[in-house]
């Protein structure tokens, strides 16, 4: 049944409840890391855990409800733009953030580390740390007693090339799986999909392998100097997005064993698809700037 | 007909009764109604916090609070204005007005619309509760350069940088529920170029916000890795730099100074036409002028920082592309005057408020290009006459725009006229406690009086009191502008659809005080 007029919703509790939830998880979050030097922050991490715990369960339920009412086809196809409007603009806001980091990273290279090396228009602030030399990656930092530098970085050759193998393959099997959609192949999208699942997992537990080499062989860490910070943000944020990305896509996988999703409808395929690229070819910059030049 | 549907249907017509109504609505108008409120008592809050400043710098030496102290007021001060006065205000009268000008049932996204404000009483209950906390509020100055942010820091400030990431989330959800609704939901026949002029600044305002909120998200997570996690963002010993602090911020704060004013050139668009009893002058250059002053923001943070020490060539750029910024802006004055020129004009208290907008915000602009001049921003820098310039924009700019749209959109919310004599001496004293207080800030500036600090040298002390006595007198008649709000909510004599003398939009088409549910099928827009 389709309404010709717009669906506005009913009196919600879920947006109060997130709200809440959101306070105690930041609150929380301060709390503990405020005292992580003094071992204090017993009553953040539980007021943490309790807002996470509460926000997993609201999403849940809130999900719910939303998926609910597009199986009870309360959303127009003008609803449905909503969707995609709102999910294209949240997914730029991703971009705008990782640009932050990204202007971070061109600004240190191409114009800080430089200056503190002695060159170009600000060359002077190398009197700070006399003797000090630029280069990129930077290994020997200006004060090696603070931020104690690192042996070596990351070879792009070996696990990163195999990453970005992995994670450009998964976003062709998700294609695939949408075109199976489309065309209403369903074990062809269960294939494709649940190899797309596969793929971000084994990208993911390839991450965890090179932060482990990075920490224990290479000594380079979120303390090394502004390489390492770079380098983990980057690549944290990054994998906290693919994390992300690999959840909504097993969340998606079930209701598409459950056949919430239709040739003509299923945006949430879609979206998730979406965040994937996305994610996809953040990870594309990443190995081109952060690990290849 | 099928009954069910029909009941369904009539079960949320009218606002449920009681807190709830509140607490879990999705209704346009209710969450533009919290919003405004919320926008006032942090607007009386943040006000509470300037008059302490103004308390102490009546004279010279210290009388009444220890620096310390003022440091915090000076930082809660700025913070509480722009993200929980200015931009909250714009956030309501967008809800209230969007759905009804561009023909929409509600906002696109009317769940998520609750979710944009329910996290901002949350985020400031915690940034105001590191008042109260050891080592005090956040004392860095709105600006939070590191490394005063970061290695010099009170322990408060991993709750600030929390109660900012709370804020961000709001600002951007809210920002794509605009977007969406402006860009999904009008009514057909009401194309790009019919819309509103408050519709499209917000619409640009908008994507601002979706573009540089997670820029500002980014530099507090740089922040509070750097405070307590060990990485060298923002200090050079590990190979990073202060200065790129400055640039990620700037990069966010350029575009914000434009969140905070692109509305209210919508809302001074939206009134003058109306008093003057003339279509707007210029709209399709009013159109690209905003869309102009929204690029130029991303290319011209550097002016906020040239006296950090940049190359040659980065203070040259930086000061033209500011300079460019005054054509656009230049074009939107002339219309607004042009506009005026030769109309039959009336000067209610919103047309007051906007017509004081146009000559003291202009007054703010020319500043702002002085500013701009960068050899000559080395004497300013850093001096009251940077505050005298961002308090005329803010404060006559954006503040009484605000307070104009408010005039001229209250008797469609409440279905009475406000009182208006009231409303011409909150004007009025408005008017002249903010010139009082800011406009001897330009002369104190010129002499070299720094800001920031609690204290100041002999010779700046008359024009200080002059500017105290201003700041108490805007302060107070805000009070006034609190009663009639009020007085009118209660009763008042009804107003008609149309309020105004023939004004132009759809808002106008439909009774007053608004029903609960507008436009449930879309009009038809010639």
């Amino acid at each position: 049944m389709s309404h010709e007029t717009y669906y506005v919703p009913a009196q919600s509790r879920w947006p109060i409840l997130a709200s809440i939830a959101l306070f105690l998880l930041a609150y929380g979050a301060g709390t503990l890391i405020n005292g992580l030097k003094t071992q204090t922050g017993g009553t953040g991490l539980v007021l943490l855990l309790s807002g996470a715990f509460m926000m997993s369960l609201i999403l849940i339920g809130w999900f719910r409800h939303v998926i609910n009412e597009s199986m009870d086809g309360k959303y127009s196809p003008q609803a449905d733009l909503s969707f995609r409007w709102g999910m294209s603009w949240f997914i730029f806001s991703e971009v705008m953030f990782f640009i932050a980091f990204f202007g971070a990273l061109f600004y240190v290279r191409t114009l800080a580390v430089p200056w503190l090396g002695g060159e170009g228009e600000k060359g002077v602030s190398n009197m700070l740390w006399q003797g000090f030399e630029a280069q990129w990656p930077l290994l020997t930092t200006p004060d090696m007693e603070k931020f104690p530098g690192a042996t070596a970085v990351i070879d792009p050759w070996h696990l990163p090339l195999i990453n970005t193998a992995i994670l450009i393959s998964s976003s062709f099997t998700i294609t695939l799986a949408h075109h199976a959609l489309k065309a209403g192949r369903r074990k062809a999208i269960v294939l494709w999909h649940g190899l797309t699942i596969l793929l971000g997992i084994i990208f993911l537990s390839f991450q965890i392998m090179e932060y482990v080499e990075a920490y224990q062989e290479l000594g380079l860490t979120l303390h090394s100097g502004i390489y390492g910070a770079t380098f983990f943000m980057l690549t944290g944020f990054h994998g906290l997005h693919v994390t992300l990305g690999t959840l909504m896509l097993i969340i998606i996988w079930l209701r598409v064993l459950k056949g919430h999703f239709t040739p003509e409808n299923h945006f949430g395929f879609e979206a998730v698809a979406w965040y994937w690229h996305f994610v996809d070819v953040v990870w594309v910059g990443l190995f081109l700037f952060v690990y290849v030049f | 007909m099928n009954t069910m549907a029909k009941v369904e249907h009539t079960e949320h017509h009218g606002p449920a009764a009681g807190l709830t109504r509140w607490l879990y609505t999705t209704n346009h108008k209710d969450i533009g109604t919290l919003y405004l409120w919320f926008s006032f008592a942090m607007f009386l809050t943040g006000g509470c916090m300037a008059l302490m400043i103004r308390a102490e710098l009546f004279q010279p030496g210290l009388q009444l609070i220890q620096p310390e102290f003022f440091n915090q007021m000076t930082t809660m001060h700025g913070l509480i204005m722009v993200f929980g006065a200015v931009m909250p205000a714009f956030v309501g009268l967008a809800n209230w007005m969007l759905p009804m000008m561009v023909g929409a049932p509600d906002m696109a996204l009317p769940r998520m619309n609750n979710w944009s404000f329910w996290i901002l009483p949350f985020a400031f209950a915690m940034m105001l509760s590191t008042l109260f906390m050891e080592g005090g509020a956040p004392n860095f100055g709105w600006t939070f350069y590191a490394p005063l942010s970061t290695t010099y820091a009170p322990p408060s400030v991993t709750y600030f940088i929390f109660a900012v990431h709370m804020m961000g989330i709001s600002s951007i959800m809210g920002a794509i529920n605009i977007i969406a609704t402006i860009l999904n939901m009008r009514a057909p026949g009401m194309t790009m170029m019919k819309l509103p002029l408050f519709v499209w600044t917000w619409l640009i305002t908008a994507f601002l916000l979706i573009a540089v909120m997670p820029v500002l998200a980014g530099v507090v997570t740089m922040m509070l890795m750097d405070i307590h996690f060990g990485t060298s963002f923002f200090n050079a010993a590990g190979g990073g730099d202060p200065v790129l602090f400055q640039h990620i911020f700037w990069f966010f704060g350029h575009p914000e100074v434009y969140i905070m004013i692109l509305p209210a050139f919508g809302i001074v668009s939206e009134i003058i036409p109306t008093f003057a009893r003339k279509r707007l002058f210029g709209y399709s250059s009013m159109v690209y002028a905003t869309s102009s002053i929204a690029f130029l923001s991303f290319i011209v943070w550097v002016h906020h920082m040239f006296t950090v020490g940049l190359p040659l060539m980065g203070e040259l750029f930086f000061m033209y592309a500011t300079m460019l910024i005054a054509v656009p802006t230049g074009v939107k004055v002339f219309n607004w005057v042009a506009t005026m020129f030769r109309g039959s004009m009336t000067f209610e208290t919103p047309m007051l408020f906007a017509i004081a907008f146009v000559v003291l915000f202009t007054i703010g602009g020319f500043s702002g290009l002085m500013l701009a001049i960068a050899p000559a921003d080395f004497q300013y820098h850093d001096t009251y006459f940077v505050v005298a310039h961002f308090h005329y924009v803010l404060v006559p700019g954006a503040v009484f725009a605000i307070m104009a749209g408010v005039y001229y959109w209250l008797p469609k919310w409440t279905g009475h006229y406000y009182p208006e004599t009231m409303g011409k001496v909150h004007f009025w004293c408005s008017f002249i406690g903010v010139n009082l207080t800011f406009f001897p800030m330009h002369f104190i500036g010129l002499a070299g009086m720094p800001r920031r600090i609690p204290d100041y040298a002999l010779q700046f002390a008359d024009f200080n009191m002059v500017a105290s006595i201003g700041a108490f007198i805007f302060g107070f008649s805000q009070l006034i502008f609190l009663v009639l709000i009020i007085k009118t909510i209660r009763g008042g004599s009804p107003a008609t659809s149309e309020v105004w003398d023939e004004p132009h939009g759809l808002e106008w088409t439909i009774p007053s005080p608004a029903p609960y549910h507008t436009f449930s099928t879309p009009p038809e827009v010639k």
